[in-house]
């Protein structure tokens, strides 16, 4: 019997749950928590740290003020919505590591917008860069989504790829044709005209993308749970021979979907420039693309658990920058976040397996 | 007496919900063909998956040669000489017999002599009759040979109890001749054989004894010699089953399905149907026999617009639909009953009402515009389960809760709500029990006295003979020969499975 070996005739081995344990699901998370805030501390100990006051430091910066707060949840906005437009193509089987691209691209377009067609009332132009970002996302995600439904080319190394052109292009841009001619040569485009930037709530850095993510969640759920398309989508994901059968048009299908899943990550983008930087630079995105990845499995592609765990990694990204801020390198901080999210997404197995000891010869005769 | 190999006394084994083996005795002694016959469902497999080791019993003991033992993992089984042929053999299509013969032995170093393996598969021959080329790769050998393999792979390991679950459910009656000659020669060598199966005939046939099991618990031990069909059956469902009469005249209707000369390419390119030409009438059902793998799925993807045609025609209702889609063929209303339910027909991880719309949710039926209103699925869902009397929790119930028969049911459900004009059923009663198996049995019947045409492919002859109102052989995608219900004959059919041509078949598959 296979397993790891512990001690004399005694082996450690995963076995399938019977059925999904409830509890397990909602238990097994903390628990995963607690490990990883162990494991980060006795990284800590050994560094020099007092671990207690990390904690405390990145606690209280993501979530103990009204700055942190409003912090966590500008990071949020952009993780939401790649998360949910990862998602939707995940909900297939569409491997989409693109989101980081399309947000790129996103970016490009409304600022394209923004700097060359900014003329004319706020509404009129927000609502321009917003079908602008859309529509680049869109076709940027697009773009894999042929080969893919009519050669059946993997698409998780198409998506990937093309990140990389939509990043370089970007840079291309904010380096050479659209750098600001009064920017004392900086790589950055021109600042963008008021009327092309996003209202905030308050006096808070929090803007109006927040209402697209919310939409958007709640848009998604009602297309896949109300409609036609969603079902369908639903079904594919879950069986391709049934939907085959069923009738179903499966290329068409990924083609949409794909274009729906970069066009909301290009939202994402408009979202970052128009409400954060109100200009186009290099680094936009601290790797938001990647990390949605994250956000939409720890959510269960759900919309609204999306939704959550978004302020949950948002937060785990700016009680990261508090740490910096208190001293801690950025090396050792990066360590800490894939730390728990390495316990985090490792504990996810123990909902479907649990842990058991066996006899490693498998044979006791009795008498 | 001598002691028996086996012996597995008040057996119980509980999972979650339900018993699946209560207070059960079986016994196998040494040079016996033992059969444990019992419908699907029964506590076969539990029993058995108890004896190798993959299940431990709540209560109950269990003796090899008179040893009290306990499993609590198959090794400790196949140290103590447990070995089991599954239905789904356990080989690696590209390695050779010899090769997967000795892996898992355990037996060998870093370096294995080869030339000592294949000595002893000689032995093997010799002594069993068993003869297979040590130096085949799998995947060229024929599924007889495969299980052949899989035989002399339990030799090999030394095994002496010996499990073969439903060993001939993928093999020409010829074929299964011969298994059980094996077999027997080997029960002769003091081995002993335990025969999993739900073919009454066929274990009256092979077996000396037989354990019939019902419902999880023990009937009965019988013995080959002293006891008939009717007693097994009677042990076996503890009730008389009726099929349905078929006394429907010839079919006189007009063709409503017709394949002209269809060459259609299998998975690996290979020419699976070969200029194939078939009738189907209104009213009647055309049964397909053959050995499984000689290119049914293949035909009836085809019809079922689920694969492409190489040549040839498809004509519904005298219209040509060659190199239709999916959606058009069933919105030309032919329905396909597909070989795999869970995860073709039916989708496991939706509940019952998604499932019932799979075919139907762009109708106005059951979607407004873009729209699916859940609450008129909801009903219309409610209406298949009740009129089907499927077995659930409820429509909010993933399918994949279901037992085989309540998923057969809950798809016949869908298929003829949706009133399809012709109706291919693939392999529609494997792994059913007896109600199941007799439940849809009479639906196929019911839909043909409707006037549907019905396309009905099976591996078991006496099902074809009970239900069709014509036959047709298929062998290596061609039609060897079609037999009208007065002609049907077991010999016959048997020989034309095998490949044995009769004069004037494709005439008559095109006149008819």
């Amino acid at each position: 019997m296979s397993g790891l070996p512990i001690g004399r005739d005694r082996v450690l081995v995963l076995e399938k749950r019977g059925h999904f344990s409830q509890s397990a699901a909602l238990l097994v998370p903390v628990i995963s928590i607690i490990c990883a805030l162990f494991g980060g501390s006795l990284f800590l100990l050994a560094t020099g740290y007092d671990p207690v006051e990390i904690y405390v430091t990145m606690l209280s910066g993501a979530f103990g003020s009204a700055y942190g707060l409003s912090e966590t949840v500008v990071k949020a906005i952009p993780l939401m919505l790649c998360g949910l437009a990862v998602s939707v193509a995940f909900r297939m089987q569409l491997w989409n590591i693109g989101a980081e691209g399309q947000l790129y691209m996103g970016a490009v377009a409304a600022s394209w917008v923004a700097l060359f067609h900014g003329e004319g009332s706020r509404l009129g132009v927000l609502a321009l860069m917003f079908l602008a970002a859309a529509a680049a996302g869109g076709i940027w995600g697009l773009i894999p989504a042929i080969p893919r439904a009519l050669f059946k080319v993997n698409e998780t190394i198409t998506t990937l790829m093309l990140n990389y052109v939509a990043i370089l292009y970007s840079n291309y841009l904010v380096y050479g044709p659209w750098k600001d001619p009064k920017g004392m040569n900086f790589p950055l485009s021109a600042v963008f005209p008021e009327h092309a930037t996003l209202p905030y709530f308050g006096d808070t850095r929090i803007h109006l993308g927040l209402v697209f993510g919310l939409i958007a969640a709640v848009m998604l759920y009602i297309i896949l749970w109300h409609t036609r398309w969603g079902y369908e989508i639903r079904v594919i994901g879950e069986s391709p021979v049934a939907a085959r059968y069923a009738g179903m048009n499966i290329a068409r299908n990924i083609l949409l979907v794909m274009a729906l899943s970069g066009g909301l990550a290009g939202l994402a983008g408009m979202a970052e420039v128009s409400g954060i930087t109100q200009r186009l630079q290099p680094n936009l995105s601290p790797g938001y693309g990647y990390t949605a990845i994250i956000v939409a499995w720890l959510g269960r592609l759900n919309p609204f658990a999306i939704t959550g765990v978004s302020f949950l990694l948002a937060g785990l990204l700016v009680g990261g920058y508090n740490m910096q801020m208190s001293g801690l390198p950025a090396a050792t901080v990066s360590i800490l976040q894939g730390a728990i999210l390495f316990f985090i997404l490792g504990g996810e197995i123990l909902t479907k397996y649990h842990l058991r000891i066996r006899d490693a010869r498998g044979i006791e005769v009795a008498e | 007496m001598t002691t028996p190999l086996v012996k597995m006394v008040s057996i119980t084994k509980r999972f979650p919900g339900v018993t699946a083996n209560k207070d059960i005795y079986f016994e196998l002694r040494p040079g016996e063909i033992h059969a444990l016959l019992g419908e699907n469902g029964a506590g076969k497999s539990t029993l058995m998956n108890i004896l190798t080791g993959l299940y431990m019993p709540d209560e109950g003991d269990i003796y090899i040669r008179g040893t009290k033992v306990k499993f609590s993992s198959p090794r400790g089984a196949i140290e103590s000489g447990i070995g089991m042929v599954h239905q789904h053999f356990r080989l690696v299509p590209t390695f050779s017999v010899a090769e997967n013969v000795i892996m898992g032995s355990g037996d060998h170093g870093f370096f294995v002599n080869m030339k000592s393996v294949e000595e002893k598969l000689a032995r093997f021959s010799g002594e069993y009759g068993i003869n297979v080329m040590p130096g085949s790769k799998i995947w060229q050998l024929s599924v007889g040979e495969q299980q052949r393999v899989e035989i002399v792979k339990m030799l090999y390991r030394g095994t002496n109890i010996m499990i073969l679950d439903e060993p001939t459910a993928v093999l020409t009656p010829q074929e299964s001749r011969e298994l059980f000659a094996t077999l027997r020669r080997m029960a002769d060598m003091g081995k002993g054989i335990i025969v999993i199966s739900h073919k009454i005939q066929e274990v009256l046939d092979n077996a000396d004894r037989i354990t019939v099991l019902r419902d999880g618990r023990y009937v009965d031990t019988f013995s080959g010699k002293d006891t008939d069909s009717r007693k097994l059956t009677m042990a076996m469902v503890d009730r008389d089953i009726s099929f349905g009469q078929n006394l429907a005249d010839k079919p006189k209707g007009n063709f409503i399905l017709r394949l002209k000369g269809l060459t259609v390419l299998g998975d690996r390119g290979q020419k699976a149907l070969k200029s194939l030409s078939l009738n189907l009438c209104k009213g009647e059902i055309l049964g397909i026999a053959g050995v499984a793998g000689n290119g049914q799925k293949e035909l009836a993807e085809v019809i079922a617009g689920l694969r492409e045609v190489a040549a040839g025609d498809i004509e519904v209702r005298g219209e040509r639909f060659t190199g239709k889609s999916a959606r058009a063929m069933i919105d030309a209303g032919i329905s396909l009953i597909p070989e795999d339910r869970l995860g073709t027909g039916l989708v496991g991880p939706l509940n019952i009402m998604e499932n019932s719309i799979l075919k139907n949710y762009r109708s106005g039926e059951v979607a407004s515009g873009w729209f699916i209103n859940w609450k008129r699925v909801r009903e219309y869902a409610h209406r298949l389960v009740d009129k089907f009397d499927v077995k659930t929790t409820g429509v909010d119930a993933p399918v994949r809760m279901l037992s085989g028969g309540n998923l057969q049911k809950l798809l016949l459900a869908r298929e003829i709500t949706n009133d399809p004009d012709v109706i291919v059923a693939v392999y529609p009663v494997r792994g059913l029990d007896v109600g199941a198996i007799e439940f849809v049995r009479n639906i196929l019947l019911r839909q043909r006295d409707t006037g549907k045409g019905i396309l009905l492919i099976s591996e078991e002859l006496e099902e074809l003979f009970m239900l069709s109102d014509r036959v047709a052989v298929i062998h290596e995608g061609e039609i060897m020969g079609i037999l009208d219900r007065e002609d049907f004959d077991l010999e016959r059919v048997g020989r034309l499975m095998a490949g044995e041509r009769e004069e004037g078949a494709y005439e008559r598959a095109a006149n008819r």
